[in-house]
């Protein structure tokens, strides 16, 4: 390659987690850069959002009108568009807003509430521009970056994780929580990718790498309230950070909704 | 084999630990039962101490605790989660590494650990696992370096199985819960002490330096007894017919659509399978594009991409990854490896997050009823 391939990492509403995979990879951003060039990374110095660039990493769910124009944009100027984390690859925690209402919540928590310019839902980047490939996680690590932008690096797309995390679990060495301990895990139903992160630490998984390939919502929303779980809890295990994410959403919904008390 | 004609010896509770120094003066890194984060896990032992001394367990469909036996024996429980596969068949495992040069690629073997292990407590149910995967990963056209160099210096001490789980069947397979082939060494545990058995030279030698005593016949009695109780005790059991026939005869069985609305396709089955084998490779190249280190990896039926063929899902739904999972297992196999994939071993059924049981699954597909 004569020049070297020019990255840019783009935020929109999120809470700027995932874009520390990068500066967390420690020597390999060293590596990194000698691969390739960095031209738009608000948080870690250079910035020029509209330069053309080879791979655009895009961190953040749309969330405020002015996001729309913006992703198109960022999407005409970049080769391959990638998201990183929950917030763009489902809507993240604050979609849990398209299960409310919006203005309410303005209203409850926003002394100027007329300041705010925000749609009423939070939604994936994927629903508004073609995305080329999605790194799911809350947040994604420094490997998937890596392993992402060697591929691209290679002329390959990267590799689909999506298996349940349970495999990743066992392979790890690790008995599962859910038979030995009787800890509602939602492992069985999301991707992998994490590396087992909570289970390795004696909790259960809550989902935050998303939806597996093949999940049976279902069928764990079930086995959850044989374990002890309410309705509600279980609910709400479905309806957290990737509450968006088709298969989570359709499951937590299906679970009837006890009204909180003095909703925040 | 030869080694076998030897008269039992009887060693006491105390003297276990003289076993362990041997085995670590011969080299051997010991692999042990302890328990870790609520279950009985292998992992290094120093000591007899680490051992779970005292420990029982229950163990139900999707259920597995832990729990104080009242006595003191050091082998009476079933196993847990994993035993002697990730061993063997590591779940990660770098095989070859390519070196981009001047005008050529260099490809290389990565170097197989093969430090001798010694794996203490193996029950039988796991050692006819393990002689199936000398069989995938041996006695095929292509034999397997990495688990060749381990098998190669696999000692292994077994134990005759005294307290099987509610969840075990290996009488049914004929797989156990007694020893009889496999081990260089087999202990039957009573509450005093061991009656040991070599079953080969290595075993022989190192019985021949154990501060042992020839056991007496009322012990050797009783631990016939032992096992003969812990066959009886079993519950579960696999229909005795031709399940290859039957199950294959049976592909379009509603039953299959039952089970897919309660399975989570999440694959825990097959980690915990002694026998499951399926695994996928796949290349990491560093990021300077110059090295690229192809691993293996534990796959499973129940993922989308072991049926994945250029652009086409063969095995898209449930029904047909858990239907390829126990024709193979208990039918397809017998044409493969002359017999069948199960060993009776039930970690299929406690540790499936949904409980969902094999036995009962197979019996009413092939049967019409639950066993």
């Amino acid at each position: 390659m004569s020049r070297k391939p020019k990255v840019a990492i783009h935020k929109f509403s999120s809470c700027d987690g995932c874009q520390l995979a990068f500066l967390n990879l420690g020597e390999d951003l060293l590596a990194l850069s000698r691969q390739v060039e960095i031209v738009h990374f608000a948080e870690a110095g250079p910035v020029n959002e509209e330069i053309p660039v080879d791979i655009a990493f895009v961190e953040g769910s749309i969330s405020t009108p002015a996001d729309r124009p913006r992703i198109e944009k960022i999407r005409h100027n970049s080769r391959f568009l990638i998201t990183m984390g929950a917030c763009a690859t489902s809507g993240g925690i604050q979609a849990l807003r398209n299960m409310a209402d919006t203005n309410a919540w303005i209203g409850a928590i926003y002394a100027r509430p007329d300041f705010i310019d925000s749609l009423d839902d939070s939604t994936a980047i994927a629903r508004h521009v073609k995305v080329d490939f999605e790194l799911w996680g809350c947040p994604v690590n420094s490997q998937q970056i890596l392993s992402c932008v060697c591929a691209l690096l290679s002329g390959v797309l990267p590799v689909d994780q999506h298996d349940s995390l349970c495999q990743q679990c066992k392979q790890q060495g690790l008995a599962c929580l859910m038979v030995s301990q009787g800890l509602a895990c939602l492992g069985p139903v999301t991707r992998a990718g994490c590396g087992a992160l909570c289970p390795s630490l004696g909790r259960g998984c809550y989902g935050c790498y998303g939806p597996a390939e093949n999940p049976n919502g279902p069928a764990l929303a079930q086995r959850f309230m044989q374990l002890g779980l309410s309705a509600e809890e279980t609910r709400r295990r479905f309806l957290f950070i990737n509450s968006a994410a088709p298969a989570f959403n359709e499951t937590g919904l299906k679970l009837p909704d006890a009204k909180p008390q003095g909703e925040r | 084999m030869s080694a076998t004609s030897h008269s039992p010896v009887f060693l006491h509770h105390n003297d276990l630990q003289q076993l362990l120094q041997i085995l670590q003066h011969d080299g051997y890194t010991c692999i042990g039962p302890q328990v870790r984060d609520g279950v009985i896990h292998y992992d290094h032992i120093d000591t007899v101490e680490q051992l779970p001394r005292g420990y029982g367990q229950h163990q139900q469909p999707g259920h597995y605790q832990l729990e104080p036996a009242g006595h003191d024996r050091y082998f009476a429980w079933a196993n847990g989660p994993q035993a002697l596969k990730p061993w063997l068949f590591s779940p990660r495992e770098a095989l070859w590494q390519c070196q981009a040069g001047e005008d050529k690629l260099a490809f290389e073997q990565v170097a197989a650990e093969d430090d001798p292990l010694a794996v203490f407590g193996v029950r039988a149910c796991d050692i006819a696992a393990l002689y199936l995967h000398d069989k995938h990963f041996l006695q095929q056209t292509h034999r397997d370096p990495g688990y060749r160099s381990r098998r190669q210096n696999l000692l292994l001490v077994a134990v005759n199985c005294s307290h099987p789980a509610e969840t075990c069947f290996c009488a049914s397979t004929g797989d156990g819960p007694e020893v009889h082939y496999g081990h260089d060494l087999v202990l039957s545990e009573l509450s005093e002490g061991f009656i040991v058995q070599a079953h080969t030279e290595k075993g022989l030698s190192i019985l021949a330096r154990l501060p042992a005593e020839t056991a007496s016949q009322s012990r050797i009695a009783a631990a016939q007894a032992s096992s003969r109780a812990a066959a009886e005790q079993q519950g579960r059991r696999l229909p005795s017919q031709d399940l290859q026939a039957a199950l294959f005869a049976n592909l379009d069985h509603p039953r299959w659509e039952d089970i897919a609305r309660r399975c989570l396709s999440c694959g825990n089955c097959t980690s915990v399978c002694p026998t499951c084998f399926c695994h996928r490779e796949f290349d990491e190249p560093s990021l300077d594009g110059q090295t690229s280190t192809h691993y293996r990896q534990w796959d499973s039926c129940f993922n989308q991409g072991h049926s994945y063929i250029h652009g086409i899902t063969l095995r898209a739904e449930t029904r047909l990854r858990y239907r390829q999972w126990l024709t193979h297992k208990l039918g397809s196999w017998h044409q493969q490896y002359g017999r069948s994939g199960c060993v009776g071993c039930g970690r299929c059924i406690s540790w499936c997050p949904v409980g969902i049981d094999l036995t009962a699954e197979a019996s009413l597909i092939c049967t019409g009823s639950e066993a």
